[in-house]
């Protein structure tokens, strides 16, 4: 396939940044959209012009390391992860622009890497569950009916990514932190510190930079795991829950 | 090492022999007790005094981060580092089919001395007994942990937790969450980690690779790191440090591994004393994604509980091969595994899965595109499973991986049989240990896949989760602390002779690097040494071939230094620079597992050696010759590896022959 490029290239976190065009013709459509970046960098190199940045590791879809907008949509026109985006899901002469993440809490490092370790100190304030090791009761001492456990899984299955942020217009980290906040607080071993997680992230989130939620439902559209919206509803339900009638 | 290749004094022309070995640490007694006397013989750190030491621990998958939060939580000041953004990305993130513990919860028979058993039996007796019973006994330990930090195992109706049998066991031990267990549990050491972030134990350096081991007098007392957004060359110093790097597939260029996975932490540590294990033990998993074409970056690894249900086949007759599969009656398909060896079927350990895919594509019956004018590719074929257990039922057991090869290859997985091919994704091979899993420099410690103890020549199934998780949250945390005891440790200034030329190493190496100014790129580097590494060091070795890939390497890695061209600036964020580092790093590495693998005149476990089969082409092992742990020792930049021999002893069981007929 034959595919004309448009990428945002910044030298590093002051420089002004800048679109540049690129031409690249003999993309296979097996390969993936990170691939495709590889043989665009191959070149690059051969015309001794400097490789683009771009942050990658698993190329699995698990990690959570990977992550652009491509043609103004977090992770691409298909509900997956950049890294598992191929390229037969475009066609042959496409335009494609690619972008990093814009969201003031994910600073550009460096081309298309950002950095998102805001999403960290969000976990850092509250976003597990406080067990020493080698403490533990018996693993079948605590029975967790399996649609308490699925739906944990369900929400653990978040790999901050970012795309959800980087989706809303606001640059809301809801979505990011309702899947934790849903994913521990189903568990009977979430429950004692369940108000003091939420608002200590909820914190923690506003102090990083990012937006509030208004239901616009574009960071569920982007979501790689398909994290659903209700995740939201259950953050604020134990948000105003913990404020108002919990301990605070 | 290249001046001395045909030295007279060397043994096959490319090593020396030095003095054997031991592993001083393990207690006597039976093996039942070695690890409780362990415990309780390794000396105590008064709480008051935690703070006052000082451990760096590079890497944060689940050995790494595991012992991060667990030292920390101690009161030990912890340093932990990782070249990805944030920790919760290691690469042990990505393990799919689940964790081994002996909890017999199916009451199916399982017990510690079961599990040590399997993975010695499974390691093809090449793996130190000691290390690999505590790994046993700890297993259950780790389950409790984990879902008291609330990791969301697969439960059955009754809240329970579910358990299913894995890769060639015939117990059901294996505890997992859905297709994800290693993003599960990985995610649950991560928030221990970040626990003790914010409560000031561990101070997380994120986007840095450590470069440079510092040893003082001997011991480990620091390394130099880069950051990788700066650029800076970093200090940093401490009482111990603990490598819990990961593995080193990525010598391969096609791996499952993620695509930074690399040795240079380990092979850092090596130049500076500490002896490499069984380098050229690699393990190849069986059901990958088959490779598609030279664009391919890496390969994808499918979960091998697939073969619990999936049925592995190729066609009777070469013309068949490009029939579609739907279409090939019955008795035209030869379901080999189920035919050759009845008793295990498709369930026989990862090796023999993985050398009759070769051996059946070799022979012209592989199916998918052809690479290299070679159909590389058997059927995975769950057509038998979806009429038996109906289509939901194998959609809740294994959806998330149909749904992954299908976005990989465009094809329906429901519909038509997968194509499978086996990949490097795992080694054995590591930095040598002791029972305490010191390496042979004191004060550096060695955990997880970076180590070599526990899986011998081939590791089973969802066992190295449990062998991290096991070193990181109960075993270093009581090793390190006997280490640790004997501190408080000198102050090392940071112009200490010995950091400085450290430091001064990592700075002259990014410079050289930086200009070399030639004209071929990092990664044209590391696919050619992956090539020579898959055709002569992979899954079929053979004498004549060995010696080929060592004169190859040695020629790449001479052009390389001088013709590599690294763009950009040392100062700053610089891809190409860190990969320039990591292949450097890979083609020394290469060439010490070409050595090993052609000084290892055996087949064992997934190591294949072409010479040493019995009549029916079964991997033929020689327990009076190489029941050994091959541990390698630094030459220097122009002299031969030194091997140093570690016997194994097996006083608990019985070495036997495999047969799996
Ligand atoms: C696709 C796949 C599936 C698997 N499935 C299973 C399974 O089902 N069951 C099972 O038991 N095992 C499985 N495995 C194997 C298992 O995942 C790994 O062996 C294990 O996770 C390794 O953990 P680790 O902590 O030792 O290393 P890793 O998780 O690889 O962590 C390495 C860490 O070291 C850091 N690091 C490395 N080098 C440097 C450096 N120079 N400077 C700074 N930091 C550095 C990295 O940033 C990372 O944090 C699988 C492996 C793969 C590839
Ligand atoms: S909620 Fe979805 S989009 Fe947001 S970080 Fe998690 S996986 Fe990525
Ligand atoms: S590279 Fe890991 S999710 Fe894309």
């Amino acid at each position: 396939m034959r595919i004309s490029l448009k990428i945002w290239r910044q030298d590093g976190p002051t420089d002004e940044g800048r679109m540049v065009d690129y031409q690249l013709d003999d993309v296979s459509e097996d390969s993936s959209f990170l691939e495709m970046l590889d043989l665009l960098n191959e070149q690059l190199i051969a015309r001794e012009e400097e490789p683009v940045a771009f942050d990658s590791d698993c190329r699995e879809g698990i990690c959570g390391m990977c992550g652009v907008v491509i043609n103004g949509q977090a992770h691409g026109p298909e509900r997956t992860t950049t890294c598992q985006l191929h390229m037969r899901s475009f066609d042959d002469g496409d335009e494609i622009i690619i972008e990093p993440w814009r969201a003031d809490p994910f600073p550009v490092i460096k081309d298309l890497c950002v950095d998102r370790s805001s999403f960290d100190r969000i976990i850092q304030a509250g976003g597990f569950i406080s067990a020493n090791t080698g403490s533990a009761p018996d693993a079948h001492a605590t029975p967790v009916p399996k649609e308490d456990a699925d739906r944990a899984f369900m929400a653990a299955e978040c790999i901050g990514c970012g795309a959800c942020v980087a989706a809303c217009p606001n640059a809301a980290g809801m979505l990011f932190m309702g899947a934790k906040v849903t994913h521990l607080g189903e568990l009977p071993q979430g429950q004692p510190e369940r108000e003091a997680r939420v608002l200590a992230m909820t914190e923690q989130h506003d102090l990083e930079g990012f937006g509030g939620c208004t239901n616009l439902g574009e960071c569920t559209r982007a979501c790689p795991k398909g994290i659903p919206l209700n995740v939201i509803s259950q953050l604020n339900a134990d948000y105003r829950h913990a404020g108002y009638g919990g301990r605070g | 090492m290249t001046e001395t290749v045909n030295s007279p004094d060397l043994i096959d022309g490319v090593y020396r022999e030095g003095a054997p070995i031991t592993d001083t640490k393990a207690p006597a007694g039976d093996i039942s007790g070695k690890w409780t006397t362990r415990k309780f013989e390794a000396a105590l750190v008064n709480p008051a005094n935690r703070r006052k030491l000082s451990v760096i621990i590079v890497g944060t998958g689940l050995a790494g981060a595991s012992a991060g939060a667990t030292l920390g939580e101690a009161g030990y000041q912890v340093k932990s580092f990782c070249y990805q953004d944030s920790p919760r990305r290691a690469h042990s993130i990505a393990a799919q089919g689940g964790i081994n513990a002996a909890k017999n919860y199916k009451g199916d028979g399982d017990s510690v001395h079961r599990l040590f058993y399997d993975t010695v039996k499974g390691g093809d007796y090449r793996s130190r007994e000691t290390n690999v019973y505590r790994l046993a006994e700890v297993s259950a330990d780790i389950i409790d942990q984990c879902v008291a930090q609330g990791v969301p195992f697969a439960r059955e109706y009754g809240g329970l937790l579910d358990n299913r049998s894995f890769g060639g066991v015939q117990v059901s031990r294996t505890f997992y969450a859905r297709g994800q267990t290693g993003q599960q549990l990985l995610i649950g050491a991560y928030q221990a980690l970040e626990r003790q972030i914010a409560a000031g134990t561990v101070e997380m350096y994120a986007r840095h690779e450590m470069l440079e081991l510092v040893v003082v007098d001997g011991k480990a007392r620091g390394i130099i790191a880069r950051d990788m957004v700066t650029g800076e060359i970093e200090t940093h110093l401490a009482d111990a440090v603990v490598l819990a790097s990961g593995g080193y597939g990525n010598v391969f260029f096609l791996s499952t591994n993620a695509m930074g996975c690399n040795v240079t932490a380990s092979w850092r540590a090596h130049r500076k004393g500490a002896y490499f294990g069984n380098p050229c033990y690699t393990q190849i998993h069986p059901t990958c994604i088959p490779q598609t074409g030279e664009h391919q970056s890496k390969l994808t690894l499918m979960s091998e509980s697939l073969r619990n249900d999936g049925r592995i086949w190729v066609p009777k007759n070469s013309e068949d091969c490009d029939k579609n599969p739907r279409e090939i009656a019955e008795e035209d398909r030869d379901y080999y595994l189920e035919r050759i060896y009845p008793g295990f079927g498709n369930l026989v350990p990862r090796d023999i899965a993985s050398r009759q895919a070769k051996n059946m594509c070799d022979e012209g019956r592989g199916v998918g595109p052809a690479v290299d004018g070679v159909r590389r590719g058997v059927y995975l074929d769950f057509g038998d499973a979806i009429e038996r257990l109906g289509e939901e039922a194998v959609r809740s057991k294994y959806g998330n991986l149909f749904d992954m090869y299908a976005q990989i290859t465009g094809e329906n997985p429901y519909e038509v049989p997968m194509r499978i091919y086996p990949a490097v994704h795992y080694t054995m091979g590591g930095l040598w240990v002791d029972y305490d899993l010191q390496s042979s420099i004191p004060g550096l410690f060695v955990t997880g896949e970076a180590n070599f103890s526990d899986h011998g020549a081939n590791r089973l199934g969802a066992s190295a989760l449990m062998q991290g998780l096991a070193d990181g949250y109960f075993v270093l945390p009581n090793t390190i602390r006997d280490y640790l005891a004997k501190g408080p440790f000198t102050k090392i200034a940071e112009d200490d002779p010995a950091v400085a030329e450290a430091r001064e190493s990592v700075e002259g190496r990014v410079a050289r690097l930086m200009s070399i100014n030639g004209t071929r790129t990092v990664d044209s580097y590391h696919k050619a040494l992956g090539k020579i590494m898959w055709e002569k060091c992979g899954m079929e070795r053979t004498e004549e071939g060995l010696r080929e890939a060592i004169e190859e390497i040695r020629a790449l890695r001479a052009d390389f230094w001088t013709n590599v061209r690294v763009l950009g600036s040392a100062e700053g964020l610089n891809q190409s620079l860190e990969k320039a580092g990591r292949v450097a790093d890979f083609l020394e590495l290469g060439e010490l597992m070409c050595i090993d693998a052609l000084h290892r005149r055996e087949s064992c476990g997934g190591h294949f050696r072409a010479e040493s089969q019995t009549e029916d082409g079964e991997a033929l092992r020689h327990d009076d010759e190489y029941a050994y742990v091959a541990a390698w020792e630094w030459g220097g930049d122009d002299g031969a590896p030194v091997l140093h021999k570690e016997d194994l002893v097996y006083d608990f069981i019985e070495l036997k022959q495999r047969s799996y007929k």
